[in-house]
């Protein structure tokens, strides 16, 4: 990373690439950890961090059950065996200890932050969203890079309301009770392969406690963002909302364009207690590699939720325009008697990505409901697959699904599946699914081009219409965020 | 004024226009009337510039531009309107936000001030109101579910919010019944005037006696055969193409 090499890169890509505009890289001096993955890795992680020792032994247990693992490959991807040797597992930009004001934070992760259009200043608002908004609405905001999180937004008025938002390594010092009761008891250490993984090596991630009866007053929000070579990004992100509480949180992520593949290996776990709802939206948009399908992140994420009391509200909204692989499938523990899991996705997919991605609502509880309603849209040479599970158990009584899953083809050369999983074991349940797969037709574009609009604005058109039951789920502030993105995502598919 | 000269087209290298020579001033009402395959709407994809529709010769310009360079939302931009055959469904996009973002598109190439969409509202509403159409119309999904009536009425609507100088309207009567053929021929007429011009494409001397033309055209196999007042429309109905089919032949 020489300073000089910064600019070049940013001078090429402009030039080079229209589709992906946060490629560009951060020249800022880092700390690493060395190559490859051991137990004496992961001791030197939990050091930097100042482990307790609980959080430690648990590490190290994750990582001998992740040794006795195998690399799931259930999945519809392709892709080149990855080498865990190869990664770095610890990147932080180094900094005097502890600075704890946004002064101190280093200029230039501010304005890498500022470029991205992530305010990181308590009075901003999202970029490109203040015009539109007459009172713009305040976000809070914590910054993962790499390794560590380098700023937490709005802290002050959240502890007014007594909501504890920061970073997950604050959270290991601050709060480690709340952390140690709550970490690991939705996705164990042991879960699965890279939920294992990221238990043992995980950095930073944000952690959300909303006490009994609190409605958070300000959408919260963490960006992600990888920069660093050959190193993995490992977050773990730790929402719980105690009985009455109410929380909308949403994460962003982007990663500098380069050749060779990143690994993005997160967890997230959600807790609703009785009558608490959460809110998780996320707007994917890691480097998805460039045209030929060269290099891009690799996503192999597990997110779960727990609704543990009744009437508890769980709801997943994600927009994913991002990476060259996606393996990730938010889902729902419907524990809580009349408890709600909710399911709503956008899966963009273009040149040779390919997404496996969809959801599990597990009815434990009576009176439980869950709603599925996934978006796949395809072009280029990639592969959209959406893979659900709706499983009913024994005492949950009078449980209802309702599955919409529909793909949308732009061109020929792309394909759309879907994979569902559904098992009922008790007869009361109502359980329904629908699948629509269609194509953009040429009729279609040549009506919008005989109105006038562009072959493009009518491919806009036309895909926001048919992501529409998701996209009005997002936050509001997002929503344009995220149509802009879907304009971008798909330039040049056509034709 | 949209003049044709020699036009000769095909598809997939079957030529189906075999030298089309047709003059509509600005401010007439012409009719092309014709057997099925005599290339009606084939003349009218040709016109408002369909992928797939190959011109081998000739020249088609409207208003001093050459339609025939210019990609389809060009010559929306420049004032030539389409009414479908068959409308096509659009799911997901709302009627009203879909005619905001053509019109709007084709203000923004005319370079025309964008209309917000309280203003746009209003000209929508009033539109609809003069069409005696329901509200809702604007509301619903581009032609989603919508009876063949409806889809029709929809295309008038478009054509009056959109207010073209060229309309083509392309077998717009098939499948009306008599009210909504009443609707869409009043939809027509209020466009009426020194600065519209339209082509109406038919089977049926019926939809006539509503929009009544400046002139009839037969077209068959490709080339107009004969031309005349509304009263060929009448002889047409009454003896059939045979007739005039005889004739070139």
């Amino acid at each position: 990373m020489s300073p000089s090499s910064t600019q070049e890169r940013e001078a090429l890509q402009s030039v080079t690439q229209s589709g992906y505009k946060w490629g560009f890289e951060t020249d800022i001096e880092m700390e690493f950890a060395p190559q490859g993955l051991s137990e004496e890795i992961i001791r030197l992680i939990s050091a930097k961090k100042g482990d307790p020792d609980w959080l430690l032994a648990w590490r190290l247990e994750a990582f001998a059950a992740w040794r006795k693992m195998e690399e799931p490959h259930w999945g519809l991807l392709h892709y080149p065996p990855i080498d865990y040797q190869a990664l770095r597992y610890y990147a932080a930009p180094k900094r005097k200890p502890g600075p704890k004001s946004l002064d101190e934070v280093d200029p230039k992760l501010l304005e890498t932050y500022a470029k991205l259009g992530i305010p990181l200043k308590e009075q901003a608002v999202l970029a490109g969203v203040a015009a539109e908004t007459e009172a713009p609405a305040q976000i809070a905001v914590d910054a993962v890079f790499d390794s560590v999180s380098v700023a937490t937004t709005f802290r002050q008025r959240l502890a007014d309301a007594g909501v504890i938002f920061c970073s997950i390594s604050e959270a290991i010092r601050e709060h480690p009770d709340l952390v140690r009761r709550y970490l690991g008891s939705v996705v164990p250490a042991g879960d699965n392969y890279f939920a294992a993984l990221n238990a043992a090596v995980f950095t930073d991630g944000s952690f959300v406690f909303v006490p009994r009866g609190v409605r958070c007053p300000m959408e919260l929000s963490t960006y992600f963002r990888i920069n660093a070579r050959n190193t993995g990004q490992f977050e773990r992100t730790l929402i719980v909302a105690e009985p009455g509480a109410q929380v909308s949180y949403l994460e962003g992520c982007t990663a500098p364009q380069r050749d060779e593949n990143q690994l993005h290996a997160a967890v997230v776990e959600l807790i609703a207690e009785e009558d608490a709802s959460i809110k998780y939206s996320t707007v994917q948009n890691w480097y998805p590699g460039d045209a030929e399908g060269k290099g891009g992140v690799y996503n192999f994420v597990t997110k779960r939720g727990d609704c543990r009391g009744a009437r508890a509200k769980i709801s997943w909204t994600q927009v994913e325009t991002g990476s060259a692989i996606t393996w990730k499938y938010p889902s729902c523990l419907l524990r809580g008697e009349g408890s709600v899991g909710e399911f709503y996705s956008v899966a963009v997919t273009t040149n040779h990505q390919q997404a496996d991605t969809g959801t599990k609502m597990i009815h434990i509880g009576a009176n439980t409901t869950s709603t599925i309603v996934s978006k796949g849209i395809s072009a280029g040479f990639s592969n959209n697959t959406y893979r659900g599970q709706v499983k009913v158990m024994p005492r949950a009584h009078n449980a209802h699904n309702h599955t919409q899953c529909d793909s949308l083809l732009i061109g020929d050369k792309c394909g759309a599946h879907t994979v569902p999983y559904i098992e009922s074991r008790n007869a009361t349940a109502r359980l329904e699914h629908e699948a629509t797969t269609s194509k953009i037709a040429d009729d279609q574009l040549f009506y919008c081009r005989q109105r006038g609009l562009t072959e493009e604005d009518a491919v806009n058109l036309i895909v926001n219409g048919f992501c529409k039951e998701v996209l009005k789920e997002l936050p509001m502030e997002f929503a344009v965020e995220a149509q802009k993105l879907l304009a971008v995502s798909l330039e040049g598919s056509v034709g | 004024m949209l003049e044709i000269k020699g036009l000769t087209a095909g598809v997939e290298g079957k030529q189906i226009l075999n030298g089309i020579d047709l003059v509509v001033p600005s401010g007439e009402v012409h009719a092309i009337m014709g057997p099925n395959g005599s290339g009606k709407s084939t003349l009218s994809y040709v016109l408002s510039g369909r992928d797939g529709y190959e011109v081998t010769g000739g020249s088609a310009s409207f208003d001093g531009h050459d339609l025939l360079e210019m990609p389809p939302e060009a010559r929306a931009a420049a004032g030539l309107f389409l009414a479908f055959q068959y409308p096509v469904e659009l799911p997901g996009v709302n009627n009203a936000n879909f005619l905001r973002a053509a019109l709007n598109a084709q203000r923004r190439a005319r370079g025309e001030e964008e209309l917000d969409s309280v203003a746009f509202l209003k000209l929508a509403r009033a539109a609809t109101k003069k069409l005696s159409m329901a509200n809702d119309l604007l509301r619903r999904n581009v032609n989603v579910g919508f009876s063949g009536g409806e889809k029709k009425r929809n295309e008038v609507l478009q054509m009056a919010i959109l207010r073209p100088k060229l309309a083509i309207l392309d077998e717009t009567d098939s499948g009306l019944d008599i009210d909504a053929l009443r609707i869409v021929s009043e939809g027509v007429n209020a466009q009426r005037g020194p600065d519209f011009s339209a082509l109406v494409i038919t089977h049926y001397q019926r939809l006539l006696d509503y929009i009544v033309p400046d002139k009839v055209h037969v077209l068959a196999r490709g080339r107009i055969v004969r031309t005349g007042g509304p009263e060929l429309a009448r002889e047409l109905e009454e003896t059939g193409y045979a007739s005039v089919l005889a004739e070139v032949a």
